[in-house]
């Protein structure tokens, strides 16, 4: 029997990332989930020997540039030996990438589910299809969650870490497989798609018809018709697929990571999110707090320090002035010197009102995940695999 | 460049978490201030526009949330309510509900009818002249495109019917630069310029609407000038640092490691700003917004970017 042990590690995303097969960032908008996805995964592959694969499927081409590569398509990259090197590290596992394109992968769906080559190829071609795949993003939700079925049925990867998009509501692509289902089997889309003839008798006179008629026009409406007619011929295996897909969201190797910055509204959003994963008795694996500023910013002799450097910069000065003149002439100009002084006192007070702001937010913090895990805020940017590598260790143990 | 605030209709965009909302907000206020009749409206319903100004949740009946400024929620569903009650003379609410809810199944699975209603709503605001200026908190930049684009993409697929003579007057509105623009706003970070470059492209090609502005925000203080960095630099050499800190009365530690970190992060960033500014059309201003170090964001530091936006803007 596995019992939990003294012995036994505290968790920690490294044994999170060691026992699950799917680990899927989400969160609020621009609080790092790419990055810390692609940190993550960099983290496993590099110390636990396994094949690891990031999906990321936001529609920019963030990835590539986070993984120093350029143009991950949707199909699956190896990060190259050369990129690894650069970084100064041997990894243990294998590291792939993959981007979504939701167009691409909307076409392979349809070309596996199509009953035969004719429908295929009318469903691709239709107007309709093509505006919903390309334009809308409402369907990228979806086809992150498909993609990520398809992928891991393959049986490839150890690992998959899934980057989610920047959702209107976090909980979209949770919903998506759900409201896809719903939509196949309802009873609208049945009555929209009974042949044209009989629909016309019948419904000619119903108020709904003459409405939508009178605003659609009878040309999209039976546009609109003939396009879930054809997409009707893939129901059974759209519904079964898309109730594969979030049973494989429930599945106890699936797990969630709920990225979040410290700041009131994304921390809100995220908290949010989590108490939401409990509620469909979703795995949430861990909460990581992104972008957090340093501890020394809320040190309590820091804040004599800089109170006496802001309150006392002209008297400092003089004091200091002969001393930097020492160094280099030119640095003895007490004026100058009681510019600095003050501009990094103000510059410390500043930085603490917002460090304590965190921490007070932090502490609020009403979901406790087992791990909560931090990420510092660095002063340059995360672009290459050293970087991620970076940012990686802050949540590894 | 027509001025910024004499458009009709501003659309506000930008990566998750840039501050749309609150340029938004500010924006709108300084348009009251300038003595304009403003509308905001939300469009995710995330309720963060009453938050920067204090006031109660909005809903979709704009409501006034300071003088000049009203405020609304976009709710598609009572969106197309309203539509059916002045395009259809749908007579009373009862015959409404069913119709509606199958019109509302429809609009999530036809293309473009849920943006169709979205916009729809906004450009009705502005064509019936309620406002002097209609500001957008827009979708983040994934989705604006398919918001702006929806009435093209819907008027290409509709040949005939009520829907296809809207998307007329929608696309006359949304193409006219006098009228019509898109404001952006990103961070000095990386992946939000980067966003801003490629969603400037885009909307270039595939929609009829002109980027007016670019607002940078939360740009950091610039801390040192060359000369003063020499200083600081010495400062925090290990021969200055013991007697420093003696007269300091205490470790300087952790007040040099911080200007250190200010400094090193203002740096980056200004990078990131030479990038934008070299791939966004010259004509397109940049407008600067300093990073706030407050405890809270409320009505007060609404109008601390409302003062700043004034400035950028030459008031
Ligand atoms: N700990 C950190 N310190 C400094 N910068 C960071 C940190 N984490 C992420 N960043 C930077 O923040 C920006 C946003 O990160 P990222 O793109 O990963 O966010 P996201 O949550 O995926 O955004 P979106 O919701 O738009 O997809 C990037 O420029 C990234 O380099
Ligand atoms: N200039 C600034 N300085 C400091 N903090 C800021 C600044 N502008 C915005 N913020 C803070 O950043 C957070 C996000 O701002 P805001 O809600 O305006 O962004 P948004 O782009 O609308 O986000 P979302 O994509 O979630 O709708 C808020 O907590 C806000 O108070
Ligand atoms: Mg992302
Ligand atoms: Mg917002």
């Amino acid at each position: 029997m596995a019992r939990r042990t003294n012995e036994e590690p505290a968790p920690s995303i490294s044994g999170l990332l060691a026992a699950k097969e799917i680990v899927v960032a989400c969160g609020p908008g621009g609080v790092g989930k790419t990055t810390t996805a692609a940190a993550a995964a960099l983290q496993a592959a590099v110390h636990h020997g396994s094949k690891v694969l990031v999906l990321t499927v936001d529609p920019a081409k963030r990835l590539a540039n986070a993984l120093g590569l350029d143009g991950i398509g949707n199909q699956e990259h190896r990060v190259p030996a050369s990129a690894f090197k650069a970084a100064g590290i041997k990894p243990r596992g294998e590291l792939w990438a993959a981007m979504l394109d939701t167009k691409e992968s909307w076409d392979a769906l349809i070309r596996q589910h199509a009953p035969d080559e004719a429908t295929r190829d009318e469903i691709l071609a239709n107007q309709l299809y093509q505006n919903i795949t390309g334009r809308f993003v409402q369907s990228h939700d979806y086809i992150a969650m498909e993609r990520l079925y398809e992928i891991h049925s393959t049986g490839e990867y150890d690992l998959i870490v899934v980057d989610t998009p920047p959702t209107r509501n976090a909980l979209d692509f949770l919903d998506a497989p759900e409201r896809l289902a719903d939509f196949f089997s309802s009873r609208l889309l049945r009555w929209l798609t009974v042949p044209a003839r009989s629909r016309l008798v019948n419904l000619a006179t119903r108020p709904f018809y003459q409405i939508a008629d009178r605003i659609l026009g009878t040309e999209f409406l039976s546009d609109i018709a003939e396009f879930f007619l054809l997409f009707q011929t893939m129901y059974d295996g759209f519904v079964e697929r898309s109730q594969s897909v979030s049973r494989l969201l429930s599945d106890q190797r699936t797990t969630f990571m709920v990225v979040s910055t410290l700041e009131a509204a994304p921390l809100r959003e995220a908290e949010f999110f989590a108490e939401e994963l409990t509620a469909r008795k979703l795995d949430l694996g861990a909460i990581v707090l992104n972008k957090v500023l340093p501890d020394y910013l809320r040190d309590r002799q820091g804040t004599q320090v800089a109170q006496s450097l802001k309150e006392g910069a002209d008297g400092l000065a003089e004091l200091l002035a002969p001393h930097l003149a020492a160094t280099k002439a030119s640095l003895g100009d007490r004026e100058q010197v009681a510019r600095v002084l003050a501009e990094v006192a103000d510059s410390y007070l500043n930085y603490q009102v917002v460090a304590v702001r965190e921490m007070e937010q932090r502490s609020a913090l009403a979901v406790r995940p087992d791990i909560l895990a931090t990420v510092p805020f660095f002063d340059t940017d995360i672009f290459d695999l050293a970087g991620l590598l970076r940012l990686g260790d802050q949540i590894w143990d | 460049m027509i001025p910024l605030l004499d458009r009709k209709l501003l659309f506000v965009t930008g990566k998750g978490g840039v501050g749309k909302t609150t340029v938004a907000a500010a924006t709108a206020l300084l348009a009251a201030q300038q003595g304009k009749k403003v509308l905001v409206c939300e469009i995710d319903g995330k309720g963060d526009v009453s938050g920067y100004y204090e006031a109660a949740p909005t809903k979709f009946d704009a409501r006034e949330v300071q003088p000049g400024v009203s405020a609304m929620t976009m709710d598609t569903e009572a969106a197309l309510n309203e539509y059916l009650r002045i395009y259809l003379k749908v007579p009373f609410v009862g015959r409404i509900g069913p119709v509606a809810k199958a019109l509302d199944f429809l609009a999530t699975a036809a293309p473009g009818v849920k943006e169709i209603l979205i916009i729809g709503k906004v450009l009705y605001e502005v064509r019936e002249k309620h406002y002097d200026l209609v500001i957008v908190d827009a979708p983040a930049s994934g989705h604006i495109i398919g918001l702006l684009a929806a009435p093209q993409a819907v008027n290409n697929l509709a040949k005939v019917g009520l829907i296809r003579s809207q998307t007329d007057w929608m696309l006359e509105l949304l193409s006219d630069p006098v009228t019509t623009a898109l404001m952006t706003v990103c961070t000095p970070e990386e992946m939000p310029v980067n966003e801003t470059i490629e969603l400037a492209e885009r909307v270039r090609n595939e929609t009829t609407v002109e980027l007016a502005a670019v607002v940078v925000n939360r740009v950091l203080p610039e801390l040192f000038g060359r000369q003063e960095e020499e200083v600081f630099e010495a400062l925090c050499s290990s021969d200055l640092r013991a007697e420093f800190d003696e007269m300091a009365g205490g470790d300087t530690g952790p007040v040099l490691e911080a200007a250190r970190l200010a400094v090193t992060m203002r740096r980056t960033r200004s990078t990131h700003l030479e990038r934008l500014r070299a791939n966004i059309d010259a004509e397109v201003p940049l407008l600067y917004l300093p990073y706030l170090f407050t405890r809270f964001h409320g009505l007060r530091t609404t109008r601390q970017v409302v003062a700043s936006l004034g400035e950028e803007l030459g008031f």
